[in-house]
């Protein structure tokens, strides 16, 4: 039976009701979403400016390269846990994102397995590991055995924290590339591991990258683990096997004393850790963007196999 | 460009014997053979114990209504279902006697006498239309500059995309038209100097200007290559193949040469659908 012209019509009026009122939801479910998003913001933006206000008046040559003064003298700076900030993000990330970015490789590529289900499993519980568990983790397998803190056991730490980040999103973001790039590079006689190093992760790149730069971020801002581990010093960086300095642990450390200039630096030394994990981001970002057709592995391999041009 | 490395089977060496109405009489070599080819997902059998000899230097199309196992049967010459999860393939697939789904073979190394064009373009997104050329060969470990310039002329010549990109190889493939991309993927497949070439619908996602463009190249590609075509297109069979193999709910109806089945089908299904009354 099919259906008569008649009914048709009567479905063409039916769809010709209501359009005020659709238009209306429409409008309406697009000032929601923009209110939410203007909500979302405002602590957001409302932390950045009260940091910039109250920072901005910390900054100075002195501050971004001195040790710290005696407390509550307000002289001094935060030079060493620049320093070491920067050395225990470099480090974990030279730990958390190789294991990670392969771990993801696994997942996506090879994992579709028993094994490779618990694994993702676990990975996804332990990224919501509270990160003072892994401090106290790293505490006991690394400080209590060396007897002594150490760099090693933050940058373990840290890196513990890392990798499960980058393991989530390595593999979300290759899903991501469409079978038909690797079915490509199999008829092409390819063979899997130069299929997922040079065709699928260059293709997957940005994703990787966002990924790895949330981790990034993530233990940049990390204080917890770093009390159990590198514990904090006054000092600049000597060796890997004493207490080193880091911003969170500066800036938890200044927030807790009583003195206004204590204060003060305690602003300061957190707007120069946002600068610092902005600054990370946007370098990255811009890096790569500039990098067309070289994924971040793909890149590193390809660095003098061929010739430039 | 057609010296065959192995001694090629001839009609008397084949020992397997089938029906003569699946086999065209022909002097050629065949270049290619699949033997009672079954293939499942699962427990649902796509194509059913399929008996098919390739000519050499020849176009073979397979054609069929959707879901006949047209795309299943051709994926299979190149062990493509290795990728599939749940996929089963039973039977052998002689490429010049050598058997494709031996344990003791690698596929790598068949696959590279064996090209492919797919469905849909699919140039690898990141590179030039250079290096989606190259991509086979550098990525296979040739790194000579020269050849590497030599064999991307030819095959972008072949592939009639040449003259349409010469100025511009370093250019990103994905900025190519659809048809552009699409004859960039016969370059990047004629690139690694495959014997065979199989295509999955090549023309089907493209306008009929860059479909007679394929076409023409793939009657160019005919004289030194054997070339297995799936399409939808009855007409596009009777355009560029030799030989036409009729598929059906996973079983070859008919497979003869492609003037006397579509003029003179043996078959009643095949006959009806030629005729356009199914499929």
């Amino acid at each position: 039976m099919t259906t008569t012209q008649q009914r048709r019509q009567e479905y063409r009026a039916l769809f010709k009701q209501n359009v005020s009122k659709r238009l209306v939801v429409d409008k309406a479910v697009r000032i929601i979403v923009f209110a939410c998003v203007v909500i979302a913001i405002i602590p957001l933006g409302s932390i950045l400016v009260e940091v910039f206000k109250n920072g901005a008046a910390a900054i100075s040559y002195e501050f971004l390269t001195e040790v710290p003064g005696s407390i509550g003298s307000g002289e001094g700076g935060i030079g060493p846990a620049i320093q070491g900030t920067l050395i225990i993000i470099g480090l974990s990330s030279l730990i958390g994102v190789p294991i990670g970015v392969m771990s993801g490789i696994y997942l996506s590529e090879y994992g579709d397995n028993r094994l490779a289900r618990s694994i993702r499993f676990f990975n996804d519980v332990f990224m919501e590991f509270p990160s003072i568990v892994l401090g106290i983790f790293a505490f006991l397998m690394i400080v209590l055995v060396l007897g002594h803190f150490s760099v090693w056991a933050g940058a373990f730490a840290l890196s513990l924290i890392m990798f499960p980040i980058v393991a989530r999103t390595t593999e979300e973001s290759l899903k991501m590339v469409p079978v038909t790039y690797r079915e490509a590079g199999t008829a092409l006689g390819l063979k899997k591991w130069v299929i997922t190093f040079r065709i699928v992760i260059s293709a997957a790149k940005s994703g990787m990258i966002t990924g790895i730069l949330l981790s990034v971020s993530r233990i940049g801002g990390e204080t917890a683990p770093l009390i159990m581990t590198i514990l904090g010093s006054s000092q600049f960086f000597s060796s890997m096997d004493v207490p080193m300095d880091a911003l969170p642990l500066r800036i938890w450390r200044l927030s807790l004393l009583p003195y206004d200039s204590a204060q003060l630096q305690g602003w300061g030394a957190a707007l120069v850790l946002i600068i610092i994990i902005l600054g990370i981001n946007l370098g990255v970002r811009y890096y790569f963007a500039n990098k067309k057709g070289k994924g971040l592995f793909g890149h590193l391999i390809k660095k003098g196999t061929f010739d430039k041009k | 460009m057609t010296a065959m490395t192995t001694s090629p089977p001839s009609l008397n060496s084949s020992s397997v014997s089938e029906p003569s109405s699946f086999t065209p009489e022909i002097e050629k070599k065949y270049k290619m053979i699949a033997e009672h080819v079954t293939i499942s997902y699962g427990d649902f059998p796509a194509v059913k114990d399929i008996t098919m000899k390739f000519p050499e230097k020849s176009v073979t199309a397979l054609i069929g209504p959707s879901g006949c196992g047209k795309t299943t049967f051709l994926r299979c010459l190149n062990r493509m279902h290795d990728m599939t999860k749940n996929a089963k393939v039973e039977g052998k697939v002689m490429i010049d006697n050598i058997d494709l789904y031996d344990k003791s073979i690698d596929p790598i190394y068949h696959r590279r006498k064996v090209g492919m064009v797919f469905q849909k373009p699919n140039p690898f997104p990141t590179m030039s239309i250079y290096d989606n050329v190259t991509a086979g060969l550098k990525l296979n470990g040739v790194r000579d500059k020269k050849i590497l310039d030599e064999i991307v002329e030819d095959s972008l010549k072949m592939a009639y995309l040449w003259n349409e990109v010469k100025g511009d190889l370093k250019k990103s493939a994905i900025e190519l038209s659809g048809g552009q991309q699409q004859r960039l993927c016969i370059a990047r497949a004629l690139a690694i100097q495959p014997e065979v070439l199989l295509m999955d619908e090549p023309a089907s996602a493209l306008d009929p200007i860059a479909t007679q463009k394929i076409e023409e190249t793939i009657t160019e590609l005919k004289k030194e290559y054997t070339i297995i075509i799936v399409t939808h297109n009855m007409q596009q069979a009777v355009r560029v193949s030799d030989y036409t193999g009729f598929m059906y709910l996973g079983d070859l109806i008919e497979f003869r040469e492609t003037k006397n089945l579509f003029t003179d089908p043996k078959n009643e299904l095949t006959a009806k659908y030629v005729q356009g009354q199914f499929g």
